[in-house]
């Protein structure tokens, strides 16, 4: 199984599409490795610089409607070799949540309050999320601010995300 | 309880139901590009897992960079025709015979009504103007496709789109989907299925329904459906007329998925649309919609007439019936790409290649190019094009540059005056 945590980045806004979180221009490479200068790159959102600001990230939190547009599963894989594993968001596009567990990620969705919620006490914040996988509790913390935020997904999504992914599973059990 | 057509296609392809709302359902079709098949076979071969369900179900295309710009794309191409050889795949469509994707295979037949399709690529859902589940999947899930013939699906509800009214001259399938994703959002439909009907569906080619199902996944969609009829059997009826006794027969099996009177819809949207005038898209997303009208006078620097949205025969005629004996604006730079070589041809023969050249556009060759941004006509940083593509994300078609997505009669008017600008079809 993957790990699913480290410290959040915080991109404000619904709607972010894939062709932001790794531009068309970069469907040639064939490894997933030569994504990672790229997540991100096109992302025209005030004061965030991809340049700086993915670094060392490990977890995205979002508003509604994350991974929007192409199909492209390198929107989850630039994410994964910039050690972001997840993505919390209040929604997501069908083709882009399935690609991450797909992968063997999460993409998590929450109450639009939790987010508003997250964004109000957190945004702006170096904050660090923990996620007990069996509990399905993330842990929230910044200097002494820290919360136990609760969160759902269904068995299947569970089962991806134990066998590491959807290919294995599937050649086994169809 | 009645079933919308979703419903109906899901039951007849059930194959494993493993938690909750999820459903494993039986393809039909595996559709393939070089953009995002390549890095699944690769990674099939890695996993020692180099076989395919079934070579006659797969169908293969090199279309988004078509031909190679350079050594990367010029190795997907050659990794997709290699595998395609190995496994004895023949609907294989190299350069020359190639077009782009979701043009392509309908004009083969591979689109039938009660089908289930995927392929790695999100406006799949194009093909559901023939009464099929189509879905846009990424590269993971159309491995699973390849190698077991599967796919799973949270079971899609739908939303009853029903289209009425009389669409005016000038105004086109185009500018409906516009409307409809302006008015429901790009998060309107998300894990749905848009279900179009009504006398505008009935009465639409199958080109014109292929570019309403096309933008249903800008909506958030899973797939567009529209019910098959006597529109999808004739232009079927080459591909089949060996597998019925007569075209009532066909008929009658399409009619099978139908959806029933008394279908579940978890929403349903009435869209008059006699009074609908051209729809242009204004900002960075494709719900970001206004009429021609309070944008014209707009400066743009390209025009980009293609693409799986409308880039079909029709939609080529139309615009050249407006630049027909006429010249674009000094002050612009046009493009037409024909969706696949029987477009092409066929344009050819009715001077259609013929008006656009002389009016000074440049005529390519079949692919996606730039609509995707990727090659024939990226962008320079500030400039502009107006385009009949489906995506007007920023940097879509190069980084800096801005897209307006219009009908193929709006492109076509505003490539005479350099600005937008309304069709002279359009009298309202
Ligand atoms: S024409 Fe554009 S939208 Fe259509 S398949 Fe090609 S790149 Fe995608």
């Amino acid at each position: 199984m993957k790990i699913f945590k480290g410290k959040a980045l915080f991109i404000d806004r619904s709607d972010i599409n894939t062709d932001e979180i790794i531009p068309a221009k970069y469907l040639t490479e064939i490894t997933k490795k030569a994504l990672k200068p790229y997540l991100l790159e096109d992302l025209d959102l005030q004061g965030f610089d991809p340049s700086c600001d993915v670094k060392d990230k490990g977890v995205i939190v979002t508003r509604d409607n994350f991974g929007c547009g192409s199909s492209r599963e390198h929107a989850p894989w630039a994410l994964e070799v910039n050690g972001i594993n997840m993505v919390i968001a209040s929604g997501f596009a069908r083709i882009f949540r399935q690609n991450m567990f797909n992968c063997g990620m999460m993409a998590v969705k929450l109450s639009p309050d939790a987010i508003d919620h997250i964004f109000n006490t957190y945004g702006g914040l170096e904050t660090f999320v923990d996620t007990d996988f069996d509990k399905m509790l993330f842990t929230f913390s910044s200097g002494g601010l820290k919360e136990e935020i609760p969160f759902t997904i269904d068995e299947f999504d569970q089962s991806l995300v134990k066998a590491g992914g959807w290919v294995e599973f599937a050649d086994r059990v169809y | 309880m009645g079933k919308t057509i979703a419903e109906k296609i899901f039951d007849t392809h059930h194959v494993d139901n493993p938690s909750g709302d999820i459903h494993v359902i039986s393809l039909d079709a595996v559709f393939c590009h070089e953009i995002t098949t390549p890095i699944a076979i690769t990674d099939l071969q890695t996993r020692g897992k180099n076989r395919v369900f079934d070579p006659d179900k797969i169908k293969v295309v090199i279309d988004h960079v078509s031909p190679a710009k350079d050594s990367k794309t010029a190795m997907q191409g050659k990794i997709l025709r290699e595998w395609a050889k190995k496994h004895g795949i023949k609907d294989f469509f190299d350069i020359g015979r190639n077009g782009v994707c979701h043009a392509i295979f309908p004009e083969k037949g591979f689109a039938r009504p009660g089908y289930t399709i995927i392929m790695g690529d999100s406006h799949t859902c194009t093909h559901g103007a023939f009464g099929a589940f189509a879905a846009g999947v990424g590269t993971t899930d159309l491995e699973v496709g390849i190698l077991k013939g599967v796919c799973a699906f949270k079971k899609p509800e739908s939303i009853q789109v029903t289209i009425s009214g009389r669409l005016q001259e000038g105004v086109y399938a185009k500018d409906v989907i516009l409307a409809l994703i302006g008015r429901i959002g790009v998060n309107g439909a998300t894990d749905r299925v848009l279900e179009f009907s009504g006398p505008v569906v009935d009465a639409m080619t199958m080109d014109q329904r292929m570019t309403l199902c096309n933008m249903a996944v800008e909506a958030g969609a899973t797939s567009g459906i529209c019910p098959p009829d006597k529109v999808t059997l004739e232009y079927l009826w080459p591909f089949i007329q060996n597998q019925y006794p007569s075209k009532e027969e066909a008929l009658k099996s399409f009619k099978a998925f139908a959806p029933d009177e008394d279908a579940c819809y978890v929403d349903h949207i009435e869209l008059n649309v006699s009074s609908l005038p051209p729809q242009v898209t204004y900002g960075y997303k494709p719900d970001q919609i206004k009429p021609v009208s309070e944008m014209s006078g707009e400066k743009i620097d390209q025009v980009y007439i293609g693409s799986c949205t409308n880039g079909r025969l029709e939609d080529l005629e139309i615009a050249a019936s407006i630049i027909a004996g006429k010249k674009i604006s000094d002050d612009v730079r046009a493009i037409v790409s024909p969706a696949t070589p029987d477009i092409f041809s066929k344009a050819i023969d009715k001077g259609i290649i013929k008006a656009f050249m002389d009016a000074g556009f440049c005529v390519t060759n079949p692919t996606c190019g730039a609509c995707l941004g990727m090659s024939n006509g990226v962008l320079a940083q500030g400039e502009v094009c107006a385009a009949t593509t489906n995506r007007n994300f920023n940097g879509r078609m190069g980084k800096g540059g801005m897209v307006h997505l219009m009908s193929p009669a709006t492109a076509a008017a505003s490539a005479l005056t350099g600005k937008i600008t309304n069709s002279p079809l359009f009298k309202g």
